[in-house]
């Protein structure tokens, strides 16, 4: 799923914003750099083993040596450091403006994704998948709940370490709409190269409408989406209980494994790591389910979302990502799976 | 005169190098990529990138694709050589194709859930399915 999201040109060389294009400038100009050097030299080497021997004094000369041996790497690597200080500064200036804030935090292995206002209190969380709007710059919070994560999105941004008990911030930007891969870049364990996610940039309007769907489902949920996620961080249950009410009824349109879904949810176990807004799931410990059925993909980008998938991940995750936290539900029948994952494909 | 003509071999066995080099550079540089023709591929191919788009692996261990390996369903190793389709079915592409898409509408019951597919991809599946030959 990563893969296809990646193509070519690669990332890294196709920056989709002004944040990743810096960086891809610096890197041909390292690159560039680089090469001219190289020619320098081994035309040095061929002055020095082959060349008139008039050159060959010049090459072997005070003046040469001071000139191409401490000047030019001085002020040239001097240049370089300078450039690359302040580019990977400017990639972490924190909030000055209006910019966008969303706290992402890595966990073995996979992305926790929270929504911040603009005073920081959480207002909408998700897992592996970042929406952002086109054209705004993003300031990313990142966090570790374990080991060392590395956040990379090539397309958008530099790299950046997710380092347990600290915060680090990333900026990222999109200037055109479109799903960029993102993935873990420094080794956390067993499923490092399973971990990934979705950045998906949407225009302003799209990006609104997307955001005004996901509040409309809470709040017909009977849900203020500020006070739910309060809730879930404090004293939960006088904010799930009114709403498990309302919940009940807002989906229960399909067949029967409808009802007998969300109750096999609840009995399985599976509230106990999961959430889902609006229901008596509160879990925090996994990603949070409540807009599970609008994901691009499962098992942190690793695979396409749809029953099927739904189906084998639930009753079989750990054939698919051995080791990883959750465990196979194959305790449950093939009927119990659907209905699980057919009420979760409603949690838009 | 002695040196003359060394240094003369020297600037020929420079031109030969930057002509090489110019050559190699050329050859480098192909068509800019939207212009290259993507090679022909075939309904295997194909089903075997529907097969991954769809994520039949997370139910299927499935030659041919490395990961994931799920072990949920039968594995779908040796196909052509199975007898019955899911033990009950006749053993045709088009009936293999229609299950594919829809178990449960072909046989009652079955527990492979429907797979978001279009025909078209379903018989590239079965194609590429029928062709993992191990005879
Ligand atoms: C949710 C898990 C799941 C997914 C996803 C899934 N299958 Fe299946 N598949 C099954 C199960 C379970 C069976 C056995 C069904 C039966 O016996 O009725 C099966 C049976 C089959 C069979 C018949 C196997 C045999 O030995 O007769 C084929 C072929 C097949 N699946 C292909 C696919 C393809 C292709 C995809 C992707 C488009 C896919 N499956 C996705 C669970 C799954």
């Amino acid at each position: 799923m990563i893969d296809a999201l990646w193509g070519w040109p690669p990332p890294v060389l196709d920056p989709a914003g002004p944040y990743s294009g810096k960086v891809t400038t610096l890197a041909w100009s390292l690159f560039g750099l680089g090469a001219f050097v190289t020619l320098v030299v081994v035309f040095a080497l061929w002055v020095a083993i082959k060349g008139p021997d008039k050159w060959k004094a010049k090459l072997g000369g005070e003046r040469a040596i001071l000139l191409g041996g401490v000047a030019f790497p001085g002020v040239v690597l001097t240049a370089l450091l300078v450039w690359g200080l302040t580019l990977t500064a400017s990639l972490t200036e924190p909030i000055h403006g209006d910019e966008m804030r969303i706290r992402v935090t890595g966990e073995m292995w996979w992305f926790r994704v929270q929504y911040l206002d603009p005073s920081g209190a959480v207002v909408m969380e998700d897992a592996n998948e970042i929406h952002i709007p086109v054209g705004r710059p993003v300031v990313l919070e990142l966090e570790s709940a374990d080991v060392i994560h590395s956040f990379w999105v090539p397309h958008l941004s530099g790299k950046k370490d997710m380092i347990p008990g600290r915060r680090t911030l990333l900026r990222i930007e999109a200037d055109r709409p479109g799903e960029f891969g993102g993935v873990c870049a420094e080794y956390c364990g067993r499923q490092h190269a399973l971990m990934g996610f979705v950045a998906v940039a949407h225009e302003d309007d799209d990006f609104r409408e997307w955001y005004a769907e996901r509040n409309e489902r809470l709040v017909s949920a009977g849900l203020d989406i500020t006070r739910q996620v309060e809730s879930s961080s404090g004293s939960g249950t006088q904010g799930s209980e009114r709403s498990t009410v309302t919940r009940t009824g807002a989906g229960a349109n399909t067949n029967s494994g409808q009802q007998s879904g969300r109750t096999l949810f609840m009995q399985s176990g599976c509230a106990a790591c999961h959430r889902v807004a609006g229901t008596e799931a509160n879990g925090l410990a996994g990603p949070d389910l409540t807009h599970v059925g609008s994901r691009r993909t499962l098992g942190a980008g690793i695979l396409p979302n749809n029953r099927g998938t739904l189906i084998g991940w639930i009753g079989d995750s750990q054939s698919l990502k051995p080791g990883n936290r959750m465990p196979s539900y194959d305790m449950l029948n093939a009927d119990e799976l659907e209905a699980i994952a057919i009420w979760l494909e409603q949690q838009k | 005169m002695g040196m003359g003509s060394v240094e003369h071999r020297n600037w020929k066995a420079i031109v030969a190098g930057v002509a090489l080099a110019a050559c190699a550079a050329l050859a480098a540089c192909k068509d800019p990529v939207e212009t290259r023709r993507e090679p022909a591929i075939g309904p295997k191919d194909r089903g075997l990138i529907a097969i991954k788009r769809a994520g039949c692996g997370s139910c299927h261990e499935i030659p041919g694709l490395d990961w994931p390996s799920g072990r949920l369903g039968p594995s779908l190793d040796g196909f052509d050589d199975v007898g019955l389709i899911a033990g009950q079915l006749p053993n045709r592409p088009d009936v293999l194709a229609a299950f594919i898409r829809n178990a449960p509408s072909v046989k009652e019951g079955s527990s492979m859930p429907p797979m978001p597919i279009s025909e078209a991809e379903a018989a590239d599946i079965a194609a590429y399915l029928y062709g993992l030959d191990h005879d």
